[in-house]
């Protein structure tokens, strides 16, 4: 694209003594001092033409704008200690930042909901095995990843449950679900969702993919079904519904049925995904499986899988972002999750002030957007690397 | 193995045989998902008649006796049904949705185009935006918009005026509404054929652009030919527009258009949510457009805009309508997230008052469900057929 | 919901071409159905049923201070939540063998009819649809309220009747919204309501100039009031624009746990009535008044044609209390919301609770 200053470019059959060309050496002219350096940095990618000039310069008129003041609001004017709304009303015209010392207070509350305070630890534990647990999996190149597969999908929700649910034989007194809340029902609520919709996801993609009509039509149903329905309303249909469709006797609790609602509703949207998956494997594969003899589930267990999911692990990590911004919706039916402790906490008069919604806003969304960015990262990463193994 | 199978012919090779295992599995799961079907059935039905619930859907001819703030047709607490409850709630999330819809896409093409500005510092805003928006949930920023922002707007007593003409405070904005004389409908018929006109002249425009290769204006002669017949033809017509100006009453703003705050809230959501997500469908779509094309297009004269318009959106659209469809759809069923702001949406009158004033929790979410089913295959038939329009046609 | 990745993704690489197509089994499928047609026989009554469970499920409102408020431990206090104690104080003898679901107005009798609570004690109307509509039963009126309405002093409203094209912020679901519409109906006002899910976000609504007015049952006002953050600008307007005789609620077809839970609010104002209270119960078993007697168990056995025991009466007041306790505890004089018994004065007192006889 850019001519080359003083060099001499000769076509076949052109020498220096064509008339045309230019014979003597023109002197070196200076490098444009606009192309290089800071400045040239700054004409190339910020003022390169009148209306990018326009651009910019609006666009920084309007970080100006909203930047300082939005840090103003969460850290200069911000209160960081108190005990109620008296510290955040501020002065005469209320002109106040961030009350932070709301949050720090409601701040047990926002993460374990009315779990009873002496049983806390076991949340703690809780939060470290699925730490421990995500680590395991997370990390491609940890040391076994098939027993971390085991710990994660079939150990940990196990112990999970007998932790935080109680048993009472072993000196855990239960604790009812009603009591559980914040930031403990978040994750549970997702971690429910990841770990029942890997499965039945792979379940349904097979069943949707299959010979034979009568599963692949139900497979089909079941999923274009819960995709083309609000998740809002599969909630309500599980939780006022639910109850109904099981004999009496049975009357599922309300986390539970809030749960099955979300593992339904993410298993039709991980069949996709790994539909995708399957789609991607060349049809080589199967035949040469085929070719050797193996069955049906051999043949998808040591063969496709394997190829399928590894090439959709971004695109199933995305689908855990999407779950875990969705469980914000189990607060439509009654659940306790972080979203709905902090519109609790958000109306009580103890702190009402001008500034106290926005700050439970912001600190709710910092915490969202801190593990949805983080898992986004990582989807890119092994995005990057799968297309560097590819290439090989 | 296959000294196994060749041993005996019998039930295992009847077994073994793909086919017929095929069949047996396929019957088995038939009989078992109506086992199951009629296992639900038997207990919603003992579960209502135990209980002494009614059922059936007579409620819908019910006068239902509720108020709702937004209505786009007639409805009145007096005579209205749940029926009519039912029209108001669906045409109340239609409206969110088309709207959502057309705004969402437009600045989500903006955005999408944004990233990939030759300007870095509005490539990087625009990055920004995306990233920040879609890793935080959506209800979160509807709560944000609609509990933050919207109530944080000034006391009804200390409106702000825009323009003198309209009113804006924490219960909503105020427009004036115009109103017009008689001669509308003369109006309308000369607007319909300046229509067909400018629908005409452009059809001779492409026939010479494709001919001749030069351009005629098609789009502001139309659209100066569709107004101008409209205003000219109402004048003629001795046509008056009055317009109704909101004003203060004791309580409330009386007259002209009310734009609900909870509306606006959740518009805004839905727009800025879902946007950062078509921007990113639009980069995508125009990425994939090879660099090649853009380079001949450059090659052969064209300004940047014209590269825009002419070569790459054109074949970039076909990759982008799938993805575009999903967004769509998500738009359409997040509009559901109304609940949590008291806009009157579907949801929030038929699966919310309408549920709680007559108990019938089975009808109710089914009538829901059945709803949304017909809103998202009515979307992506439509979103198909665009498709299929601008799809490659192989010669 | 928000999938525009993966859908991306995978149509694109979709049109990379099709790979072959394998028969699936689904076991799980199968062993899932035959799981959920498996049909229990209906439990037997609910008194059974809260018997071999150890607990009442009660569904209480869990956002009301007087009715019905958890704290941050979780520790249950209020009207109605008194109620779900002496149930289980009378069946149990541990008035802390109760298990409080809270309930919002819009899922709070889909809870009821589901079976997920075996009593519904959250200031509920009784009204005939929800009888015949909903197949539920009001056990009889625990407390006597009426709909107002709360605006602020700055507007000079005297009466509800200068509301006409107000804003009225109110809660969904309930009898509130219905008599709401019906009152500016009746007297050809305008009614502009903006109507909420919950209780919490209609006031909080109000609260930031939404609306002009709030309106719910008057009881709930003056709770709600201390939730304002200047309540001292907000005042109550003089009219009662409904009936709202609050009962607690039971499913229908189960007449002994219906009748339990009726003769456990009698069995409250018959000793109201009669001078037995908390602190002097015991005493009072020695009593001679036949009417004492039976009551509490000391002479007959009335209990037990209940299905509870013989001093059913007497394990209520002992570990609950009286009405009067109860309301005074949670509504009245000794609480902040210092609501007069009016209405719900006894009959001898010039209200109308009013306690049929044990006999």
């Amino acid at each position: 694209m850019s001519s080359t200053g003083e060099t001499r470019t000769f076509g076949i059959g052109i020498t220096e003594d064509d008339i045309f060309v230019q014979s003597q050496r023109l002197p070196v002219l200076p490098a444009p001092v606009a192309t290089t350096g800071p400045i040239g940095w700054l004409r190339a990618n910020l003022f390169s033409s009148p209306l990018n000039s326009v651009l910019t310069l609006v666009i920084l008129g309007l970080l100006i704008l909203v930047i300082p003041s939005v840090i103003r609001f969460l850290f200069i004017d911000a209160v960081w200690s108190g005990t109620d709304r008296d510290a955040c009303l501020g002065g005469p015209n209320g002109e106040v930042g961030a009350c932070w010392a709301f949050v720090r207070e409601r701040l047990p509350y926002f993460i374990y909901g009315s779990y009873p305070i002496p049983q806390r630890w076991r949340v703690d534990l809780f939060f470290v095995m699925l730490a421990f647990g995500a680590g395991w999996l997370l990390w491609l190149d940890a040391p076994r990843r098939g027993l971390g597969a085991i710990y994660f999908f079939i150990i940990m929700p196990i112990c999970a449950y007998v932790l935080l649910n109680g048993w009472p034989l072993i000196g855990l007194p239960s604790v009812d679900t009603s009591l559980w809340g914040g930031v403990l029902v978040t994750v549970v609520v997702t971690t429910v969702g990841m770990v029942a919709s890997l499965p039945f996801g792979i379940l349904l993609a097979l069943g949707r993919r299959s010979s034979m009509p009568a599963v692949r039509i139900l497979s089909i149903m079941f999923i274009e079904f819960v995709r083309g329905v609000p998740l809002i309303t599969v909630l309500f249909m599980a939780s006022v519904m639910l109850p109904l469709f099981v004999p009496p006797a049975w009357s599922p609790d309300k986390l539970l049925r809030a749960l099955v609602g979300i593992a339904l509703f993410s298993s039709a949207y991980m069949a996709e995904v790994v539909r995708a998956g399957l789609l991607a494997v060349p049809r080589g594969q199967y035949e040469a499986a085929r070719a050797l003899g193996l069955r049906f589930w051999r043949m998808q267990g040591l063969i496709v899988l394997p190829q399928a999911l590894r090439i959709t692990i971004p695109n199933i990590v995305n689908s855990f972002i999407a779950l875990f911004k969705d469980t914000t919706l189990v607060f439509f039916v009654g659940i306790f999750d972080l979203l709905k402790t902090i519109e609790v906490a958000r109306v009580d008069p103890k702190w009402a002030t001008p500034v106290t919604s926005a700050t439970g806003y912001a600190f709710a969304a910092v915490f969202y957007f801190v593990f949805c960015f983080l898992m986004t990262r990582y989807a890119d990463r092994i995005e990057y690397r799968l297309a560097r193994a590819e290439r090989r | 193995m296959v000294g196994e199978k060749s041993g005996g012919w019998g039930r295992a090779a009847l077994l073994d045989n793909p086919r017929v295992r095929g069949i047996l599995y396929q019957v088995g799961l038939c009989v078992a998902v109506a086992f199951a079907a009629v296992a639900v059935w038997r207990n919603v039905a003992d579960n209502l008649a135990r209980n002494h619930i009614t059922s059936g859907f007579g409620f819908l001819d019910q006068i239902a006796g509720f108020d709702i703030s937004q209505t786009l047709i007639d409805y009145s607490v007096q005579t209205s049904t749940y029926g009519r409850a039912f029209w108001v709630g669906l045409l109340n999330t239609l409206l969110i949705a088309v709207l959502g819809i057309v705004l969402a896409t437009i600045l989500g093409f903006v955005i999408g185009i944004a990233r990939l500005s030759r300007n870095w510092l509005l490539a990087n805003v625009a990055r920004a935006y995306v990233e920040f928006v879609r890793n935080i949930p959506l209800l979160l920023q509807l709560l944000f918009w609609y509990n933050a922002v919207l109530k944080a707007l000034p006391d009804i007593r200390e409106s702000i005026p825009i323009a003198g003409i309209a009113l804006l405070n924490n219960r909503g904005l105020f427009l004036p509404q115009p109103s017009f004389g008689p001669g509308l409908a003369w109006a309308a018929l000369a607007g319909v054929a300046a229509l067909a006109i400018a629908f005409v002249w452009r059809f001779i425009a492409q026939r010479r652009f494709e001919r001749t290769g030069h351009p005629l204006p098609v789009l502001v002669p139309g659209v100066i030919l569709v107004i101008g017949a409209l205003i000219l033809t109402y004048a003629a017509v001795g046509g008056t527009i009055e317009f109704a100006f909101p004003q203060l009453g004791r309580f409330n703003v009386s007259g002209g258009v009310e734009i609900l705050p909870e509306f606006v809230a959740l518009l805004f959501g839905l727009v800025i949510y879902t946007a950062a997500f078509i921007a990113e469908v639009v980069r995508a779509g125009l990425l994939s457009v090879p660099r090649g094309q853009s380079e001949a297009a450059a090659a052969l004269g064209l300004r940047r805009g014209q590269i825009l318009n002419l070569i790459i959106i054109p074949q970039a659209k076909r990759v982008m309508i799938p993805p575009l469809t999903n967004q769509y759809l998500n738009l359409t069923k997040n509009s559901s997230l109304a609940v949590a702001i008291g806009y009157p949406d579907f949801v929030q009158i038929f699966t919310g008052t309408v549920l709680n004033q007559t108990g019938q929790a089975v009808e109710v979410v089914l009538i829901t469900l059945a709803v949304y089913l017909a809103l998202s295959f009515a979307t992506s038939a439509a979103m198909g057929w665009y498709g299929a329009r601008v799809a490659f046609v192989s010669r | 919901m928000s999938f525009s990745e993966i859908r991306s993704t995978f149509r694109d690489m979709r049109r990379g071409g099709s790979a072959g197509k394998g028969s699936v089994m689904k076991p799980s499928i199968i062993v899932a159905a035959v799981l959920a047609a498996l049909t229990l026989p209906a439990g037997a009554g609910t008194l059974d049923d809260v018997r071999a469970r150890g607990m009442v499920i009660c569904g209480a409102n869990g956002q009301l201070p007087g009715f019905g408020l958890p704290d941050a431990q979780g520790n249950w206090t209020g009207f109605d939540v008194d109620y779900c104690r002496a149930y289980a104080a009378t069946i149990f003898n541990d008035p802390t063998k109760v298990k409080f679901v809270a309930l919002t107005a819009k899922d709070r009798f889909t809870a009821l009819q589901s079976g997920d609570v075996d009593v519904l004690a959250r200031n509920t109307t009784w009204t005939s649809s929800r009888e015949t509509q909903l197949g539920l039963h009001a056990t009889g009126p625990n407390y006597y309220d009426g709909q107002g309405f709360i605006v602020r002093k700055a507007l000079k409203v005297n009466s509800a009747l200068e509301l006409s094209d107000a804003s009225v912020c109110v809660q969904q679901g309930t009898t509130t919204e219905l008599n709401l519409a019906d009152y500016f109906r009746a007297n050809r006002m305008k009614l502009k309501s903006v109507t909420f899910a919950q209780l919490d976000e209609a006031l909080k609504a109000y609260d930031t100039g939404r609306c002009d007015a709030f309106t719910t049952d008057v009881s709930q006002l003056y709770s709600v009031r201390l939730k304002l953050a200047k309540p001292d600008d907000h005042v109550v307007l003089p009219e009662i624009i409904s009936k709202e005789p609050l009962s607690p609620f039971v499913r229908q077809g189960d007449d002994q746990w219906f009748n339990i839970v009726r003769w456990v609010h009698f069995a409250m104002l018959n000793a109201e009535e009669l001078n037995i209270n908390k602190s002097n119960v015991d005493e009072q078993l020695k009593s001679e008044n036949p009417e004492i007697k039976r009551l509490l168990g000391s002479e007959q056995n009335f209990g037990e044609q209940f299905g509870l025991t013989k001093d059913w009466a007497y394990r209520i007041v002992k570990l609950v209390g009286n009405y009067a306790e109860v309301f005074d505890r949670n509504l009245g004089v000794g609480s902040q919301l210092k609501i007069t018994r009016g209405l719900n004065a006894l009959w001898t007192k010039g209200g109308i609770q009013y306690g049929p006889p044990v006999r």
